[in-house]
């Protein structure tokens, strides 16, 4: 069953006598229940923006908003600001990269967690208290009891990832915008927060959104892949076939820039060539030809569209990656 | 065998810590690097690993002198750096030169790039008029792969990936024999990290480099280095080619860590098992009694591993490890105890 489904988002931001930055350019995806579908891409991708933007947390003012985030029927984009406070949080909650930046400082943790409780669930009090208790003790924070009295400061960057986890899940929501949540934090701790976001969803069944640019990460993670170029989705597949034949060469070309802990002898890496800021406007070709090594006449003059193969794997590119056992 | 470079003995790099507004007494101190030897052959690359707060960025600094060192010597081509002074260490930097993370915080924003690689010319007296020196500055952006019209640029007018080769070229106008790179590629995208390892390793063929390099990634450290070093708490753990470090992790901090690395390939990561750490690092400042890794080591026996604190031994040509049982954990006699 589809949860949400994002049709043709696009954000721009405007200055007055500037030209106007259009961060994400017409990204469609849908994302059903209890699946984890993975957007990636490199800094300025707008894989960021698009979450905030299904989020309701992007600016008014000086943003052009375009598209449709329809959630379990209802259009996000069309909601009054009062009715976006309810569903955020309660159906839509969202994790940051940061913990130490999305959490008051000066309100201690139990107070931060409660008042999700108090807000969309109505309790109060002890009850409340306990409730938060229980939910620090579930994403597995030790001696939760103290924990709720301290302030954010005195948690470790792990800790602190969990609390806002705890947060997030306070309320069930049935879906989970996760934006690169485990970017700031050690492997070993990565590895935890994985796999507690992992036994979440497996358990409440709630779909998860995992914003990230670890390419590992999503293979680990991931049922769906979207792979986000210049603000656009330029290759869409599961996991699976993804990481075995990538069609379009910057997924192809980022996989083979990625020295791998497995591979047997260290070979050499074959960097994608120049950077994000040498991408062409999508109205005049596509944005990666600059940088790529299989470019064609027909890649200049016109924005190439969204193919698929037969089995589902959509690209965007008019000289797709072969491989030899299709 | 080739000729040792840099051999580290038994540095300590330990921080007060102070309280008190009219009387500074000292209360303790953060135990950042306690007790590390290591030997960086000359034309090698020598990587360390480990996570945040285990004092592999305060080891680096501390070869260079940037931070001071508590004890221990730092023998670099005969001479040890932890016992020079002055104008003598000041010259001694000369052949040590630093690669920075983030290189928009390490570049003078006001200064352009000639500028800032002509600094470290003059300081050091090299090359006899302003031509000359210009001639190097762009011989070595050649190198880096910059062109010639960057030399007026600022740095903000370029991307992070030509950012990080202008830190490169910086360290190398100078001809440094040791380049310490601390975590040279983690600030970077991943499609530009790979622009840079492979810079750095293109360098180091022609100019014959030798490279301490820090990072947090074990993939990238076990892509580029010879030898390779994990840190925990101040201490090495665990020292192998990165070969024989990848094929058989002795330590069981290497493990664990080895098995949190996610690799870019779903049937790798579906199939294989996590040694999930529990908790967060000690604190440094007061470190547990024994093997600093028994408050989170799966494999922690009753004895020996809270009383003793084990040295980094030679199991097999090459590959030392720092535990009481690393035989019995290697042959299955210890396993696991949860």
């Amino acid at each position: 069953m589809t949860l949400l489904d994002v049709q043709d988002l696009s954000v721009a931001f405007v200055r007055r006598g500037e030209a106007a930055v259009r961060a994400v350019d017409g990204v469609s995806f849908t994302v059903d229940a209890g699946q984890v579908v993975g957007l990636v891409g490199e800094s300025g991708c707008g894989k960021s923006v698009t979450s905030l933007a299904i989020m309701g947390l992007l600016p008014r003012r000086g943003v052009e908003l375009g598209g449709k985030a329809v959630f379990d029927g209802t259009d996000l984009f069309g909601l009054a600001p009062r009715d976006m406070r309810d569903v955020r949080g309660k159906d839509v909650a969202m994790i940051f990269q940061d913990p130490l930046s999305s959490l008051n400082p000066v309100i201690p943790i139990g107070l931060q967690v409660t008042e999700v409780l108090k807000r969309h669930r109505g309790m109060k009090g002890d009850a409340a208290g306990r409730e938060a208790a229980d939910l620090l003790d579930r994403v597995g924070i030790p001696d939760p009891k103290r924990r709720l009295k301290e302030y954010p400061h005195q948690l470790s960057g792990g800790m602190r990832q969990r609390a806002l986890i705890a947060m997030a899940v306070a309320c069930r929501p049935r879906l989970l915008i996760a934006d690169e949540p485990t970017t700031a934090l050690d492997v070993t701790i990565q590895a935890q927060i994985l796999e507690l976001l992992k036994d979440l969803v497996h358990e409440f069944g709630t779909a998860l959104i995992m914003i990230t640019h670890d390419l590992g990460v999503v293979a680990g993670m991931c049922d769906t892949v979207n792979v986000l170029y210049s603000g656009r989705i330029i290759e869409t597949a599961a996991r699976r076939p993804l990481f075995a034949a990538p069609l379009h060469p910057y997924t192809h070309g980022l996989l083979g820039s990625i020295p791998r802990l497995d591979a047997l002898e260290s070979e050499p890496l074959t960097p994608i060539r120049g950077s994000v800021r040498d991408a062409l406007p999508w109205a005049s070709g596509c944005a990666f030809q600059p940088r790529c090594d299989r470019p064609v006449e027909a890649c200049v003059g016109a924005p190439p569209e969204l193919d698929a193969t037969f089995t589902g794997h959509e690209y965007r590119c008019v000289n797709p990656v072969r491989h030899s056992n299709d | 065998m080739p000729e040792t470079l840099l051999s580290v003995r038994g540095l300590k790099v330990h921080f007060p810590i102070r309280r008190g507004v009219i009387f500074d007494r000292t209360v303790g101190h953060v135990y950042a690097v306690d007790g590390v030897d290591l030997d960086v052959p000359r034309g090698g690359t020598y990587g360390l690993v480990g996570e945040s707060g285990c004092g592999k960025s305060t080891l680096g600094r501390a070869l260079l002198r940037l931070n001071p060192v508590t004890d221990g010597q730092v023998v670099f081509d005969g001479v040890d750096v932890a016992a020079l002074k002055g104008e003598t260490l000041r010259k001694a930097r000369r052949r040590m030169q630093m690669i920075f993370q983030d290189p928009m915080s390490s570049l003078d924003p006001r200064q352009n790039v000639e500028s800032i690689l002509t600094e470290g010319l003059v300081a050091h007296g090299i090359g006899d008029s302003a031509a000359e020196r210009r001639n190097r500055v762009v011989e070595t952006l050649d190198a880096v792969g910059l062109p010639r019209w960057a030399m007026s640029r600022y740095p903000h007018e370029f991307s992070g990936g030509q950012r990080q080769r202008i830190g490169i070229a910086r360290a190398l106008v100078l001809g440094p024999d040791l380049i310490v790179a601390d975590e040279p590629v983690s600030a970077l995208d991943v499609s530009i990290q790979a622009q840079v390892i492979n810079l750095l390793a293109d360098l180091q063929r022609e100019l014959g480099l030798t490279y301490l390099v820090i990072a947090h990634d074990l993939a990238v450290v076990r892509h580029i280095s010879d030898t390779v070093g994990v840190m925990y708490l101040g201490g090495l753990v665990e020292e192998a080619s990165s070969r024989a470090l990848y094929a058989e992790p002795l330590h069981p901090y290497t493990r664990a860590l080895m098995s949190a690395v996610p690799v870019p390939d779903p049937e790798v990561e579906d199939r294989r098992e996590r040694i999930l750490l529990r908790g967060d690092l000690p604190s440094p400042a007061n470190p547990p009694t024994g093997c600093r890794f028994r408050t989170r080591c799966p494999w922690v026996q009753a004895t020996r591993c809270d009383t003793e604190r084990p040295a980094l031994t030679e199991i097999k040509p090459g590959h030392k490890v720092a535990c009481h049982w690393t035989k019995e954990i290697a042959s299955g006699e210890i396993t696991v105890n949860r």
